[in-house]
């Protein structure tokens, strides 16, 4: 086998891209429909602040969601995701401030250390041979811990310039954290996903023991896997600062967010068990579960039924999946 | 053999990492006595079984579910579940206060049974079915309180099941440990669910081929795990005389380490109670000297997450990727 091969799907092949992308494209569709219904019962309709503060909402628990999908497509899991996220954004308190060349220095600094968070996951994951879930607690715990040594009570800056131009809109109404996820996706998720190391990640989340029978380096592939998530996680800890333009040691954010990309996760069609699904699906996912809050608002319901209204409608949507049982026909299916 | 206790008849059947476990135990014991005499002193060891007991309920049942080779994620809203109803039962009339724990307790037992029909029967992973499990306990609760923090206290009965001490001086939760740890061994060794238990956790569809009835044996584990950790909840609200949202965020990650640490695989099929035991003790005694010492919550953190990957790399590896 080449690697032409092993890049370059055949593109004549409509039918098995369609198979492929089917959860990425029916979570696109539900998240147009119900952002439809959304806006279609806001009171400010669908204008461009409506559309820029949901954008701003949505994006901060999408990239949480994009860097747990690196991670889960190698059929692990990181549970310490939300701590890089809040992690970042104590540093990012501190350091994204002054001239720009500071600024700038300071955000190139916040990325390394989600990349040094991410790396330090994979390294102990595949060369310590740990189980993915266990060291994801005891990881999220330190690196909770370094965040409330930056932070312990909630302050801090930041660019200001910076964090209004990237929260703001472009000219025509376009939020600006939209177009930064797309620039995200193409710089970072395109390139890997078309790269050999992208496919590799692919074949280690199907089955690690063929993709190692293959002669595939599996282990560069899941460091290089945990990275980017750390990377990915930090990129969301700088947008929650230009957010709320402080830094915040808050262990709530960090397990919210952590349980919320797995939820967008899911909801986006990637497979839990690995090697199936796409970051693009993931941030539909994301969209999704923060449209059904916005739903929740917009429709008036007491705000003391929306938690439980979230938790049924989680938990109905990822019983969809089980629709499949219907189809089986030995029962061995069911174990496989 | 690999082992290399093998050769000693008594210790042949202990498995090397709850020896290490154990191992652990007794340095963290003489680490903690040369910072404070009063470390090693019956009255400050029976306080932190005491208060390890509450975590040994949670554990238990989460050691049962990872045998099968899942995960209850849905523990700290079921403990919060537990307290909360327990206390609950008590405005209810007069049978309220003599049933509030076993109310509790089937408040627990209920959404147990729901996680393990859709882990079960709906085969959804465990990991995000349980998930939403305590998402929905979470929204109840906030329906139940109406937002604010519950007024319920504990009944007498609930405070003297957590905090007295009714047989030979030593705290009561130990004893209720005492008596769930047994059963749970007998559960495990000497009868067929507990046989079940390990065969599904190797291979669940060669269990199935075999005989047994997976499903039912996944839905029971999942109703255990849930009403244990419900009576975990019922225990920690008499200790602490109420009940509270959020009472049970501090269990989750130490029960999962707890059990871990003992020497259970996560993958499933193998573990032990005794290393689930050394585990809840190490837990405990690791939190409880970090908070003697003093150190900032910080510093805390990460010196329990430090240790915890130290201790793993010590004997928890997996086995290198081969064909």
């Amino acid at each position: 086998m080449t690697d032409q091969a092993l890049t370059t799907p055949q593109t004549s092949d409509w039918r098995y891209w369609f198979g492929e992308q089917r959860g990425t494209l029916l979570a696109l569709a539900v998240f147009i429909l119900m952002f439809a219904i959304y806006t279609g019962n806001h009171p400010a309709g669908f204008s461009a602040d409506v559309v820029t503060t949901a954008s701003n909402k949505g994006v901060l628990l999408a990239l949480v969601a994009m860097a747990q999908t690196f991670v889960v497509l190698t059929a692990g899991i990181d549970l310490s995701v939300g701590f890089i996220f809040i992690l970042c954004n104590c540093l990012a308190s501190h350091i994204v401030v002054g001239t720009a060349i500071e600024t700038a220095l300071g955000v190139i600094g916040v990325l390394a250390a989600g990349l040094a968070c991410g790396a330090l996951n994979g390294a102990i994951v595949i060369y310590g041979r740990l189980q993915p879930i266990v060291t994801t607690i005891a990881t999220g715990a330190a690196f909770y811990g370094l965040a409330l040594l930056l932070r312990e009570q909630p302050g801090g800056d930041v660019n200001e310039d910076l964090a209004d131009f990237l929260t703001n809109q472009f000219p025509g109404g376009i939020p600006a954290s939209a177009v930064s996820l797309l620039v995200v996706v193409l710089v970072i998720w395109v390139p890997f996903r078309k790269s050999m190391l992208g496919r590799v990640v692919y074949a280690v989340g199907s089955s690690e023991p063929a993709a190692f029978m293959s002669g595939l380096d599996i282990r560069r592939a899941k460091f290089v896997a945990y990275a980017l998530g750390g990377l990915l996680a930090s990129i969301g800890g700088l947008f929650i600062t230009f957010v709320t333009y402080t830094g915040e040691a808050s262990l709530a954010n960090a397990n919210t967010y952590t349980l919320n990309s797995i939820a967008a996760v899911v909801l986006g069609g990637v497979s839990l068990f690995g090697g199936k699904g796409s970051v693009v699906g993931a941030i539909f996912g994301a969209l999704i579960f923060r449209t059904i809050g916005d739903l929740l608002f917009v429709f008036d319901l007491d705000p003391l039924w929306q938690p439980l209204f979230l938790g049924v409608v989680l938990l109905v949507s990822v019983c969809l999946g089980s629709f499949r049982l219907i189809r089986i026909r030995n029962r061995l299916d069911l174990f496989g | 053999m690999s082992n290399p206790l093998a050769h000693v008849p008594v210790l042949r059947r202990l498995d090397p990492a709850v020896l290490t476990a154990f191992g652990c135990i007794i340095l963290l014991l003489l680490f903690g006595a040369m910072r404070n005499p009063n470390f090693l002193s019956p009255e400050y060891l029976l306080l932190q079984l005491q208060v390890g007991s509450f975590l040994a309920m949670v554990a238990t049942g989460m050691m049962l579910v990872i045998l099968l080779g899942q995960i209850d994620l849905s523990v700290p809203w079921i403990i919060s579940v537990g307290g909360m109803m327990s206390t609950a039962a008590v405005g209810w009339g007069p049978w309220g206060a003599t049933f509030a724990i076993p109310f509790g307790v089937l408040c627990g037992l209920i959404f147990g049974l729901v996680n393990g029909i859709g882990v079960a029967y709906l085969r959804v992973p465990s990991m995000i079915f349980t998930l939403g499990i305590n998402a929905v306990a979470q929204g109840f609760m906030v329906v139940r309180t109406g937002g604010f923090a519950p007024q319920d206290m504990a009944t007498a009965s609930m405070h003297d099941l957590a905090t007295g001490r009714l047989i030979l001086g030593i705290p009561n939760p130990v004893w209720v440990w005492i008596i769930v740890g047994g059963a749970t061994v007998f559960m495990l060794r000497r009868t067929v669910l507990g046989r079940a238990i390990y065969a599904i956790g190797n291979r669940e569809i060669a269990a199935y081929l075999s005989g047994i009835r997976t499903q039912r044996v996944v839905l029971a584990v999942f109703a255990i795990s849930g009403a244990l950790a419900a009576f975990a909840g019922a225990l920690i609200a008499g200790y602490s005389t109420k009940a509270y949202q959020g009472m049970g965020d501090a269990y989750l990650l130490p029960s999962i380490a707890a059990v871990v640490l003992g020497g259970t695989s996560i993958l499933g099929g193998r573990g032990t109670y005794l290393g689930t035991v050394a585990g809840v003790i190490l837990i405990t005694l690791l939190q409880s000297i970090l908070s003697v010492e003093q150190i900032p919550e910080a510093y805390r953190q990460l010196i329990f997450g430090a240790v915890i990957v130290a201790m793993l790399l010590l004997y928890g590896r997996g086995a290198k990727v081969a064909a």
